[in-house]
């Protein structure tokens, strides 16, 4: 994918010489800011990939770990504390660390990303598991329910608020995380921003796409769980 | 199977010196635990807190393992069995009932079906004839349990527990967390359904009332896990084996035993009955051989119309209208305890007892109450039929004993 953003820094999104009036004086140009969204559309799917993947790889790592830690509790710790202890690296550092090891572009990036979601949404599925009422656990084995059935048929189901609760935290963390992104030599609307900060103009569209892009995905997340959590809604009479 | 017709046979349930010890504990939780339940028979286990009975039923379902001893469930030890397949053959009701909150009504009742892989549309059959059985309106079964009340959950919580018509029920304070009005209702309700269906049914509480009502035989736990007395509710109530089933069963326990039995169970009194204008001779003379010493005035029909005064003997001829009121009237199948609630409501020693036709038939007197409790123990047996406190005007159950 794009790996050359940083090399265009400056030059790429307005031509100084060329602009005159608003641009030039690094306003808030709504005129050009409509007239040049399309320079801001390549970035935004890279933004969209960078956010995707690691929820995607996150999600389906934490789900694990919880699933593991809710049979064999005495691991619940130590993996709280792992997750915990990578989400205190600060995100910037952690671009850079991995750099040495696993090179510029989109991998680091999204390794970075993806251990970012991992305490949230570990927490989250730990939480949920535990939350599940004993006395629905208690009857689901009393009535001959085996351990694999009571976990999708009974404990993950009413888990599930709260584990997607995790995951639109994690999604919008990671949709702001990602601008960061570029620093690991990916793409995504970071790269626009870093490449000429000073215009506002610049800066307004980036920080408007990004609104509704962690908006958008927090109401399509929402959305899921409304589908999925139809007892949610009953209304008690 | 899942034809109510075809209803599967109950089973007997064993205890064979059934015993549990938890790891680190000095003290067993379940002591050498003996007992037979007879298949369709509900045995009440009751005890203090901490004496084990519920330990000791979920070791039949192996919801709790035995450490030694046995406990044989149609004959076959639970032990030889896998565990899921025993429990999908026996009805689980505890008393948060832990229906499943994401589930619909219809869901929750097809959990074991679905379990055992029924048809869609076998299940949804099965639920709605059990939604009827437990007397709620199909409509619920589209409803989630958060949409129900508690006793309408309660209810659920049974219907679930019988859908693949189990041999075997297993039910854990099933009534503990309804109000008292509701529990009553939902327990005369269960008795009716039990009649039906004679499941053979371990009942857990620590209320020793419930276990009195429910019971064809009550096991009393103490402390320890060790089991105190073993017997049908009667017997317990009148000849208690040791100073803890005494203590346990309560001071009132001669009041207690009156709830289980009905004006028709003790000998009567008789009464000398007359009409207006019948000769006082005659009355004079069957009034001679009555337990009553005070005639009863009646109508044409038999029916009780009031105690003839003194003066209504001193004439020729009785007179009718010098009569009190004949309150309370007492009917046969009244429970003696209600009869001797309203004998004292009415500060009244005595009070005619009708048969179902309203024809006077005797009299109930407080000498006769308590005639009966101090001949109890003499009598346990008959005494053992159980009573169900509405009144229904159903056919009387079978004794408890087996």
């Amino acid at each position: 994918m794009s790996q050359a953003p940083i090399a265009q820094s400056g030059g790429f999104l307005r031509n100084r010489s060329g602009d005159t009036g608003c641009p030039s004086n690094d306003g808030i140009c709504l005129g050009w800011m409509v007239d040049h969204l399309d320079r801001y559309w390549d970035p935004f799917l890279e933004h969209v990939v960078l956010t995707l993947i690691p929820l995607a790889i996150g999600f389906a790592i934490a789900l694990s770990m919880g699933l593991i830690a809710h049979r064999q509790k005495w691991l619940i710790t130590p993996l709280t504390g792992l997750t915990s202890a990578i989400y205190t690296i600060p995100s910037i550092s952690s671009f850079l660390l991995l750099l040495p090891i696993t090179g510029r572009g989109n991998d680091t990036a999204i390794i970075a990303l993806t251990a970012y979601t991992l305490v949230i949404i570990f927490r989250n599925v730990i939480t949920g598991l535990a939350g599940v009422p004993q006395h629905a656990v208690d009857a689901a084995r009393g009535m001959g329910l085996t351990g694999t059935q009571l976990l999708f048929r009974v404990e993950l189901p009413l888990a599930l608020p709260e584990i997607i609760a995790g995951l639109r935290i994690a999604a919008a963390t990671t949709v702001g995380l990602a601008a960061f992104a570029y620093l690991a030599g990916a793409g995504g609307l970071g790269a626009n921003i870093d490449s000429d900060i000073d215009f506002r103009g610049n800066v307004l569209v980036c920080g408007i796409i990004l609104t509704l892009l962690a908006a958008t995905l927090d109401a399509i997340v929402l959305f899921v769980q409304r589908l999925l959590t139809p007892w949610r809604r009953a209304v008690v009479t | 199977m899942g034809d109510t017709s075809e209803r599967s046979t109950a089973e007997p349930l064993e205890f064979r010196d059934a015993t549990k010890r938890y790891p680190g504990s000095s003290e067993p939780a379940v002591d050498g635990l003996s007992l037979k339940v007879s298949a369709g028979e509900i045995c009440v286990l009751v005890g203090p807190s901490g004496c084990g009975k519920t330990t000791a039923m979920r070791m039949v379902n192996r919801m709790i393992d035995i450490t030694s001893g046995d406990i044989l469930l149609g004959g076959r030890s639970v032990k030889e069995r896998k565990p899921e397949e025993l429990r999908r053959n026996i009805g689980y009701v505890i008393q948060q009932i832990g229906l499943f909150p994401h589930r619909t009504i219809g869901e929750n009742i097809a959990t074991v079906p679905a379990l055992l892989g029924w048809s869609k549309a076998r299940m949804a059959a099965r639920a709605e004839e059990l939604i009827e059985l437990v007397g709620l309106p199909r409509e619920m079964l589209k409803r989630y349990p958060a949409q129900l009340s508690g006793g309408q959950r309660q209810r659920v919580g049974v219907a679930r527990a019988l859908a693949v018509d189990p041999p075997v029920m297993l039910m854990d304070e099933p009534f503990g967390a309804i109000d008292p009005i509701n529990r009553e209702r939902l327990q005369n309700e269960f008795l009716r359904l039990q009649a039906e269906l004679r499941k053979t049914i371990v009942f857990v509480t620590h209320d020793i009332d419930e276990a009195i009502k429910m019971g064809d035989r009550i096991a009393v736990l103490q402390v320890g896990g060790k089991l105190a007395q073993y017997a049908p509710p009667a017997e317990l109530l009148t000849a208690p084996a040791s100073s803890f089933v005494e203590d346990f069963v309560g001071a009132d326990r001669a009041l207690k035993r009156l709830a289980l039995q009905r004006v028709r169970d003790i000998d009567l009194w008789t009464v000398a009955t007359c009409r207006a204008g019948e000769p006082v001779g005659a009355l004079r003379e069957r009034l001679a051989d009555a337990d009553l010493d005070i005639p009863l005035l009646v109508d044409a029909e038999q029916k009780p119309v009031g105690w003839l005064s003194e003066r209504g003997l001193t004439g020729e001829r009785v007179r009718p209208e010098l009569r009190s009121p004949a309150e309370p009237i007492v009917e046969l199948d009244d429970i003696l305890r209600d009869a001797l609630s309203d004998l004292l409501a009415r500060e009244s020693m005595y009070g005619p007892v009708v048969d179902a036709g309203g024809h006077v038939v005797g009299a109930l007197s407080i000498q006769a109450i308590s005639h009966a409790i101090g001949h109890a123990r003499d009598d346990v047996r008959g005494a053992a039929d159980r009573v169900d406190s509405d009144r229904a005007p159903e056919p009387a159950e079978p004794a408890g004993d087996p």
